[in-house]
């Protein structure tokens, strides 16, 4: 009788079980295994830190030479004091990994095409672009090199990678981070290749713009032809303000990059009627157009103290958990401090007892395609110089999640792989054959420049520290206690000739390769001007006296370095404070010219009543693109409807997207030309639009998105902007939105909505170094501790913290230190 | 034989709690464990099938309720209101800790359920 209950019940129970023991889909994701998530024992809720938790622990690991003492100060940054400095890095790999670990899971299987693994078939295309382009490949040259060739590294590495693996260690399953749980996955076992892979993220995520940026422009030019092209996408930017002062002399190029004989028509594509559009694709990856920084340092002379300061503060994806992780690490052979990569060992922004450097990014083309003729659809031979010629092959397995492996046949060439062939295409590449070379597939040793500069001593050690930089190319800001600052620009970079990568290059020709490296020696670099300053802002680094060509303007933004040196010139008697200021300072010296050249043209006259209260609410507004102001949202909204009436026409038309004019082009001949042809709109027949009307037309079209703007009380520039941290997911429940900050592009506050200064750092060489930093984040990359987003709310205020960096008596008696981990060999 | 009852019932409510907690610990353990423990405790402690189910239901329902409840207000809601947006609860820490308990309530009490129908089959 009681039989048919029993079966019933039993059903039941395991029914319901095995539901809430399943990842169900929602939408294109996928649930947690709910029970699992929801239990108070091993689900998320684990992960749910209490606020007054302490971090006191203690650590054996048998791997250790020696005892190493850590002491977490209240903003939970560990000061490492270790007897052996591969100890140090042991340490800093256990602690990256103990408040890091599902991020440095993550950001790895970006970089390696692995996220099919863990999210399934929806992934694919990111995975498949990642493999394509050779990020594994790279990881693997540096990888092969450093175990070859450099046993200080190796062993670096090593003891890093032990390091995380010691913690992975002792993990149990219960106490995985969020995440994990979440998408339901585990950890794998860290490896030296992993970090190699997480510095080819960073390679690509700096100088990979041109792999999209490449097509995009290739098929621009073939949709406007060249003669057009070439008025719009002009290379030529009258305002420059260079790293290196104009007028500087240069020694004589000792390559001299030769263009091909009949490039005009071959590649450059000068007079060619029979330019077809719709041949271009970009990949949705595209590393963002802003990732850039600023970078100065001031002499003594400048200063109040008399000692120079050193400011940096990289413009990144503003991200939760944060790609930066502050870390003190003191051993007998140096004591440094920074922001470090969770994933990599040492300092790669900071300072140390003797000096301080600093970061920005170069900007420098260094990625260029190919095409690629191919003999037949084996793609065994290709054609080059005249012959066939074997190619190599590579496999790429991508293992999908509830899913079979998909395998990326790439063919080798000697430029590179085939990144596009007949089975991998997107609308810009269309079935192209396209093969990449990119100085970032080339073993690198970029580890080594940060291991020397935590332990620089001066500016020979800097220089040297430096010279093995390759990828992405930077600019090295540099001051020391002693009084010297410096900065170079450094990585290596391709003796080009004019224009040479700027589109696709024909791949069956060897006089079309990269005709030498520059050597070190040439790259642009200046040490204590007399103006009492160094600094950067991704604006070219050289005037064109320089005899290379450095690539195509729109890598090159222009006016947070106009800004930044109009600035530093006028400022004297500085002191840190100043210095911050100038770090979160919203001026906008593009909307200083590009006002008034707006205003030439706008004929109130024969604008709307709301058209005209719009104006009024521009030319009112102070310029400066603080968070409570109105007027830039109402000069950005006009701005860009107005370049889109100018250059709308001229694009429109393509089935694929096309690269929008740089918006100094349009300014310099507002300034220059009020007769510009191009203001014409094509569209219309038999009538000739002159500037005056195209402005007209956009400050009308912009008033009607204001309006809407106004109504929803969205007129308030941080309102407006909406700036965001997001969770390395974009899961909006686990990021900071709508931030109360100014700035924006332009800006030497470069925050945009998702972008940003990603670690401002402010450093006076005193004898005891004064030092101020923060980034958008919290040391804890766990989404239920105290810790998660600590930073952000004062970082979006503008304000600093003072770092705290002492010898370790000093520090354990600091009323700011709050724990120790103390780590004992076994 | 009301106090018997009565007595048996608190028990068992103890011991799927006390067991459901022990087998908890085990992070390589599935979270499901306490079926297993729960079931058996009702086979070994003969109820009527209603106040099994209650039994196994309040056992690991006030386990789960109690454990969340503490825990959240220890970390002052920091994740359960993340969780809570994330799930969709219109982040509300009360409703996520209210459907940890049902998830526990719910699994315990058919987990007794069942074991109450083995003894009388």
């Amino acid at each position: 009788m009681r039989l048919l209950p029993l079966i019933a019940s039993a059903v039941i129970t395991v029914g319901l079980v095995t539901v809430l023991n399943t990842q169900l889909p929602i939408g294109a994701t996928k649930s947690p295994k709910l029970g699992y998530f929801l239990s108070p024992q091993q689900g998320f809720w684990k992960n749910a830190e209490k606020v007054s938790a302490g971090f006191d622990a203690s650590v054996v690991a048998g791997e250790l030479k020696g005892n190493v003492d850590v002491y977490m100060d209240d903003r939970l940054v560990p000061h490492i004091y270790a007897d052996h400095d591969e100890d140090a890095y042991f340490v800093q790999g256990y602690l990256h990994a103990k408040f890091r670990l599902w991020q440095m899971d993550f950001q790895t299987r970006v970089a390696s095409g692995r996220l099919s693994e863990i999210a399934g078939a929806d992934k694919l295309s990111i995975d498949r672009f990642f493999r394509r382009l050779g990020m594994v490949y790279g990881a693997e040259q540096t990888e092969k090199y450093i175990n070859e060739r450099n046993p200080v590294m190796k062993a670096t590495v090593d003891a890093y990678t032990a390091g995380v693996n010691a913690y992975l260690k002792q993990l149990a399953p219960e106490d995985l981070p969020f995440e994990f749980k979440l998408m339901n996955y585990a950890p794998e076992e860290w490896t030296p290749k992993k970090t190699y892979l997480f510095l080819m993220f960073m390679s690509y995520d700096l100088t990979g713009r041109s792999a999209t940026a490449d097509l995009q422009l290739t098929n621009t030019r073939d949709f406007l032809g060249y003669d057009l092209f070439d008025k719009l996408y002009t290379n030529q930017q009258d305002s420059l303000d260079p790293i290196i002062p104009k007028g500087t002399a240069f020694a004589k190029p000792s390559i001299t990059p030769i263009k091909p004989v009949g490039s005009d028509i071959a590649y450059l594509k000068k007079q060619d009627p029979n330019l077809a559009a719709n041949k271009v694709s970009a990949s949705p990856e595209a590393p963002d157009k802003n990732n850039g920084s600023n970078n100065w340092a001031v002499a003594g002379t400048k200063t109040k103290s008399g000692r120079p300061i050193l400011c940096s503060d990289p413009h990144l994806g503003l991200n939760l958990p944060s790609l930066w992780y502050e870390v003190q690490i003191t051993t007998p052979t140096h004591s440094t401090y920074g922001a470090s990569f969770p994933g990599s060992p040492a300092v790669i922004i900071g300072f140390n007892d003797s000096l301080a450097w600093g970061v920005t990014n170069a900007g420098r083309d260094v990625l260029d395609y190919y095409e690629i003729k191919f003999k037949d659809s084996t793609q065994k031979e290709y054609w080059y110089n005249g012959a066939w010629q074997a190619t190599g092959s590579r496999q790429e397995v991508i293992k999908v999640k509830d899913s079979v492996d998909v395998v990326e046949n790439i063919a080798m060439t000697n430029w590179g792989p085939a990144m596009f062939d007949a089975h991998y295409q997107n609308p810009q590449s269309k079935g192209r054959n396209l093969a990449v070379k990119w100085t970032g597939h080339d073993a690198s040793t970029g580890v080594e420049t940060f291991y020397k500069l935590n332990r620089a001593k001066n500016f020979d050690d800097y220089l040297s520290a430096i010279s093995l930089w390759k990828c992405p190319g930077q600019n090295f800001v540099f001051a020391s206690k002693s009084g010297d600052i410096a900065i170079k620009q450094q990585g290596s970079f391709v003796a080009r000739w004019d224009h040479q990568g700027d589109f696709i290059m024909p791949g069956e020709d060897s006089t079309y390769n990269w005709q030498g490296i520059i050597p070190n020696e040439e790259n642009p670099m200046i040490k204590n001007p007399e103006r009492g300053f160094v600094s950067s802002a991704n604006q070219k680094s050289v005037d064109p006296s320089y005899p290379y060509y450095l690539g195509t303007a729109g890598s090159f933004p222009l006016y947070r370095g106009i800004s930044v040196n109009k600035r530093l010139r006028t400022m004297n008697q500085i002191s840190p404070e100043d210095m911050q200021h100038l770090q979160t300072d919203n001026y906008n010296v593009f909307a200083e010219v590009a006002r008034p050249a707006l205003m030439k043209f706008i004929d109130p006259s024969k604008l709307s009543a709301d058209a005209q209260r719009m104006v009024k609410e521009m030319t009112s507004w102070n310029l400066y693109n603080n968070g409570n102001e109105k007027g830039i949202t109402v000069f950005k909204l006009i701005w860009d409807s107005v370049e889109n009436a100018v250059w709308g026409d001229e694009l429109a038309g393509s089935p694929i997207p096309l690269t929008k004019p740089e918006s100094f082009v349009l300014l310099d001949q507002m300034n220059k030309d009020s007769n510009f042809s191009v203001a014409d709109d094509i569209r219309t027949k038999g009538k000739v639009e002159t500037l005056k009307e195209q402005v007209n037309v956009g400050v009308e079209n912009a008033t009607k998105e204001l309006l809407l703007l106004e109504k929803e009380g969205k007129l308030e520039w941080a309102t407006f902007k909406a700036t965001r941290v997001s969770h390395l997911t974009k899961i909006p429940a686990l990021s900071r939105l709508n931030l109360p900050i100014g700035g924006g592009v332009n800006i030497v506050n470069a925050t945009t909505e998702a972008h940003g200064p990603s670690w401002r750092m402010v450093v006076h060489l005193t004898d005891e170094i004064e030092a101020y930093g923060l980034y958008p984040g919290g040391q804890s990359g766990n989404p239920g501790s105290v810790y998660y987003d600590t930073f952000v709310d004062y970082w979006a205020a503008g304000k600093y913290y003072r770092l705290l960096f002492l010898p370790k008596e000093k520090l354990v008696a600091h009323e700011r230190t709050k724990w120790h981990i103390q780590f004992k060999t076994a | 034989m009301k106090n018997t009852s009565n007595l048996k019932f608190i028990v068992s409510i103890l011991l799927s709690a006390l067991l459901a907690y022990a087998v908890g610990i085990y992070g390589n353990l599935p979270w499901w464990s306490f079926v297993v423990t729960n079931f058996i405790i009702a086979i070994i402690i003969t109820q009527t099938p209603g106040k099994s189910f209650f039994a196994g239901a309040l056992g690991v329902g006030l386990l789960w309720l109690g454990l969340a409840f503490v825990i959240d207000a220890q970390n002052q809601h920091i994740l359960s209101v993340k969780v809570a947006t994330l799930l969709p609860l219109k982040g509300s820490f009360v409703a996520l800790i209210a459907i940890t308990a049902i998830v526990g309530f719910l699994v315990g009490g058919l987990a007794s359920l069942t074991g109450s129908f083995v003894r009388k089959s």
